[in-house]
């Protein structure tokens, strides 16, 4: 008779002790530095977030390798609070969110689900719970993205339903933790009322996003991109006052970032196309691609006295 | 003569296997969720073959990715209705099918009678035979 054979668990702890993982190698084969690098070149400013979109990355790669070794600190919670102005980028980051989750593994499906109060609360009793669960089947294995969250919560009203969705959400945040991620999106100051009105959802959601206005120079390089991809361009003159026209809008009321931006060069094509219907003759390739200045300069914005208009 | 006493009820696909487990449910799921089909849970106490129509426990689920959800419906069922035959079926509304492309047992009770083979006397000494459920002699919600 020999010596015993080795105890099987001693192995694999021999084993554990000498193996190496490479975090890169994860992220990299995983496509999330793609992911991340396609957010940093597609979406201009919003650094806080991007910082915290890589962090976030980094600890589901780390949770990931650790589970490799039978390191498990239970799935991480992953509810998210993005708040920000309109227009600033929640809903597109929110996409890219469920893919980075996806990719990684924390998510089976990688949809976005997007709703707002409409979709979750009921106009009778009886009517909110069954629609909130619908819902809810609707998103798992992916991300439920609550647009406006602040919404659900009306405090002016007791018998309100929004209260019962609510419940079901918290409830479902915590039992199915595994099976959606749940995003609520809003306005900051309404989101904080909320989450202090509804202690529950605070303390549910590990991650707080803010997302910072954009600065008069992103916003021209928003429409910049924005343009590229349209297949039109600025000459030189536009430029410069369509750089007046943002420094001017974003301090008018009713300002939502890029959003404005789009609604902005929207117009600006509409006053293009019925410029160019109004020349004699041919025009050529270069004319249909260009925006001119007097399609800039006819906005309501430089004529002063639009200060209420919406969407001016 | 005894005929099919204790015999487990085999209607719909993988009756004549052991009863699926929460995983092969939901990879079954997941199959009909893949092609788009639309599933709906039914639970009855009367397993009569010619009873089509069994109750619908909530709606249809239409616009799913994931089965995750409708495992959860599944079981809430089971906790609700424990002693029923509870089935899943998968609805494919493509134009020229629309019917159930799927449908399977999930939930049956624990002791299953079986049916009995009812003989009719017709005239000029013709027979007609037609079965009837054990179970089904008591009043509904008492039956299993």
């Amino acid at each position: 008779m020999s010596t015993p054979p080795p105890q099987p668990e001693a192995n694999a702890a021999r084993e554990a002790a000498g193996r190496r993982v490479d975090l890169h190698a994860i992220l990299r084969d995983a496509q999330v530095t793609d992911a991340l690098d396609d957010l940093e070149r597609e979406l201009v400013g919003l650094a806080p977030v991007k910082t915290r979109l890589r962090e976030i990355a980094a600890l589901l790669a780390v949770e990931k390798a650790r589970g490799s070794f039978g390191l498990t600190a239970g799935a991480p919670s992953l509810h998210m609070s993005f708040t920000g102005n309109p227009g600033t980028g929640k809903t597109t980051v929110a996409l890219r969110m469920a893919q980075i989750l996806h990719r990684l593994g924390f998510v089976r499906k990688g949809h976005l689900v997007a709703v707002t109060r409409d979709d979750l609360v009921g106009q009778y009793i009886g009517h909110t719970a069954p629609k909130t669960k619908e819902v809810l089947k609707r998103a798992m294995g992916g991300v439920l993205f609550i647009d406006e969250a602040y919404y659900l919560y009306r405090p002016e009203n007791e018998r309100d339903y929004g209260q019962e969705a609510i419940e079901i959400l918290l409830q479902v945040m915590e039992s199915s933790r595994d099976d959606l991620v749940v995003i609520l999106a809003g306005y900051r100051d309404r989101m904080e009322t909320f989450y202090r009105s509804n202690p529950g959802f605070s303390s549910r959601i590990a991650h707080h996003l803010e997302f910072p206005d954009y600065s008069v120079a992103e916003l021209c390089t928003i429409a910049a991109g924005m343009l590229e991809r349209m297949h039109y361009r600025f000459d030189e003159p536009a430029q410069r006052a369509f750089e007046e026209y943002v420094a001017r809008r974003t301090l008018m009321p009713h300002f939502a970032n890029a959003r404005s931006i789009r609604n902005a060069l929207d117009r600006a094509r509409l006053r293009q196309a019925s410029r160019l219907c109004a020349l004699p003759g041919q025009i050529d390739e270069s004319a249909l691609l260009t925006i001119a200045e007097p399609d800039i300069r006819a906005s309501r914005v430089f004529s002063g006295t639009a200060m209420n208009v919406p969407g001016g | 003569m005894m005929t099919n006493r204790g015999a487990r009820l085999t209607q719909g696909q993988f009756s004549f296997l052991p009863d699926l487990t929460d995983e092969q449910i939901t990879a079954q799921l997941q199959y009909a969720l893949n092609r788009g089909w639309a599933i709906g849970i039914e639970y009855t106490d009367d397993p009569h073959p010619r009873n089509t129509y069994w109750e619908m426990y909530g709606n249809p689920m239409f616009d799913l990715r994931d089965p995750a959800g409708i495992l959860k419906e599944i079981n809430a069922c089971r906790r609700i209705f424990a002693r029923h035959y509870i089935r899943v079926t998968a609805f494919d509304s493509t134009r020229g099918w629309e019917t159930p492309r799927m449908s399977y047992l999930v939930n049956r009770p624990a002791n299953e009678p079986g049916f009995a083979l009812v003989r009719e006397e017709r005239d000029g000494r013709a027979v007609r035979y037609t079965i009837r459920s054990y179970a089904a002699d008591r009043p509904e919600g008492e039956r299993y």
